[in-house]
């Protein structure tokens, strides 16, 4: 079968979502793409609260969030095909997608990528030892218990303290299962301060910072995990191995955006864009986790509608950005979002700093702006306004961030 | 005369991911009276560092089962924060609750748990099995 539309959405996520209501209200056709037989992504699965906070201004959970969109998306003409995975995009603006009934061609005018991140995995880490059953990543960990009723583990140790690592410290601690430790390599937590507090030190579960995994051990199934301090460089202090007798070990340790199946499209490694969340294939937008990894799903979603408004203004003929200025990462950052901006339009700056600071001064010259941040760390993402500016000459904008005294 | 004795805690808010660093200085008698607070964002952040000092509140968040559902469970939360101290004996109810599909987003799984004043409820809808 062939279908035609404005705007394709890849990924029914909370961006795609959110995207294909834009492009929606913006009076595109809409055919959003789901390779799940439900909407929704890592939503489902992220069944703890802190959700729509910004978004909907209500603390919600990962599905109340998800159906939320969803009844959105109900009252309007999108159509969605789920259980449908994308094999190809070409040039000529064409997919290709394969369902239980064939293979299917798509036509459209925009593309909306919003396929969310991976779980970086355990054999990323290169950490010697046997290769047995009992690690997991803790999305894998999450979706066994939230979703499938399945007891992972007994006794776990996690690896890596960013937000999903100690959400799912909690929730193995809670049931039932014994979470003798969080181990993180950085001498700060990975996650938002919040999590540590009520996912850890609510329960008592130890935060080892500065320590990493030297070795796994085990017979079929792991048995033994040996960590170790580290210093500064992260080199291994000699004298200070521990050995923590577990049956799981959970990985926490970063996702990477997926790109796939686009390949012509500039990325490092996520897709850069510009602050309409344009790609430099001018027909294809991108946003959320496929772009850079956000703190909350309430960024991802509103960079959805972003991209959704702008791939429908674009199909019709109504968005050519005439100017691109770059954005450039100063001194001391790590991460930064978008990378071009349309000075015609507003801008929503995200960053992440390289470092911990105590008091931080945050800057984007030329233009003047100046933000103070207290304890900035690279786990938690700052956000910067930008109004719309006029000045045909400006080729490139810095950001950088130093300590103030 | 009873001595007042007067403490420092560094407190994080978890009301909201901004998870704002609170210092407050408290005089812990029968009654405990805040003498300081520093580093909240905003009133809310009050209200938890009084509370976190008498009686930690959390959501609950977990699964429950479902009998006859399209998928064998449905996630839950109370609808208010309950108190911290409760959380294993609320976890031990919920971990043999049953729920009969379909199930529908809001619905109250368990009124007024532990007499806490906080329902649960679901926070997904699940259809019955075709």
């Amino acid at each position: 079968m062939k279908y035609e539309t404005d705007v394709v959405v890849l990924g029914g996520g909370g961006g795609g979502m959110a995207a294909a209501k834009a492009a929606d209200k913006n009076g595109a056709n809409v055919i959003l793409i789901e390779r799940e037989e439900e909407n929704g992504g890592v939503l489902n699965q992220c069944i703890h609260n802190g959700f729509g906070i910004h978004y909907y201004r209500k603390d919600l959970t990962g599905p109340e969030f998800k159906e939320t969109l969803q009844e959105e998306l109900a009252n309007t003409n999108i159509k969605i095909l789920n259980s449908a995975f994308v094999l190809n995009v070409n040039k000529d603006k064409q997919l290709t997608f394969v369902n239980h009934k064939g293979i299917h061609e798509i036509k459209t005018k925009a593309l909306v990528m919003a396929t969310g991140a991976r779980e970086r995995h355990f054999n990323s880490l290169a950490v010697p030892g046997d290769r047995v059953a009992g690690i997991f990543t803790a999305g894998v960990a999450q979706k066994y218990i939230n979703l499938q009723n399945l007891k992972p583990a007994n006794s776990a140790l996690i690896v890596g303290s960013g937000d999903i690592g100690l959400i799912m410290a909690r929730r193995l601690h809670l049931e039932g299962i014994e979470v003798k430790g969080v181990v993180e390599i950085l001498p700060y937590p990975g996650g938002l301060e919040r999590n540590v507090q009520q996912c850890l030190r609510d329960y008592n579960i130890p935060l080892y910072l500065s320590h990493t995994v030297t070795r796994v051990e085990g017979n079929k199934r792991l048995s033994k995990v040996y960590v170790s301090q580290v210093d500064e460089n992260r080199q291994v202090i000699p004298n200070t191995e521990k050995v923590f007798n577990v049956d799981a070990l959970i990985t926490s340790v970063g996702l990477i955006p997926l790109t796939d199946p686009v390949k012509f499209v500039e990325t490092g490694p996520g897709f850069i864009t510009s602050n309409t969340n344009q790609t430099s294939e001018d027909w294809i937008f991108a946003a959320g986790n496929c772009t850079v990894v956000f703190d909350l799903v309430d960024y991802v979603s509103r960079e959805g509608e972003k991209a959704g408004k702008y791939a429908a203004l674009y199909s019709q003929n109504q968005y050519f950005p005439e100017q691109k200025v770059k954005v450039k990462k100063g001194k001391n950052i790590n991460i930064l979002h978008p990378m071009y901006i349309d000075p015609n339009e507003r801008t929503k700056l995200y960053l992440r700093v390289s470092k911990t600071f105590k008091r931080a001064e945050v800057t984007v010259e030329p233009l003047g702006i100046k933000m103070i941040e207290e304890e900035a760390r690279p786990s938690e993402m700052i956000e910067i306004s930008i109004k719309p500016f006029k000045d045909k000459n400006l080729k490139e904008i810095e950001v950088s961030a130093r300590e103030l005294g | 005369m009873n001595s007042v004795e007067y403490k420092k805690k560094k407190i994080v808010c978890t009301n909201c991911p901004l998870g704002c660093k609170i210092n407050v200085v408290y005089a812990d008698a029968d009654e405990i009276e805040i003498v300081e607070v520093k580093g909240n964002r905003c009133k809310r952040g009050l209200e938890f560092v009084k509370q976190e000092i008498t009686d930690p509140l959390r959501v609950v968040v977990t699964s429950v089962k479902v009998e006859d559902g399209e998928i064998s469970m449905a996630s839950v939360r109370s609808d208010k924060p309950v108190p911290l101290r409760l959380m294993q004996d609320i976890m031990k109810i919920l971990k043999e609750t049953k729920v009969k599909a379909p199930v529908k987003r809001g619905d109250v799984v368990i009124q007024n748990i532990l007499d806490t004043g906080s329902d649960i409820i679901a926070t997904r809808s699940v259809n019955r099995k075709k």
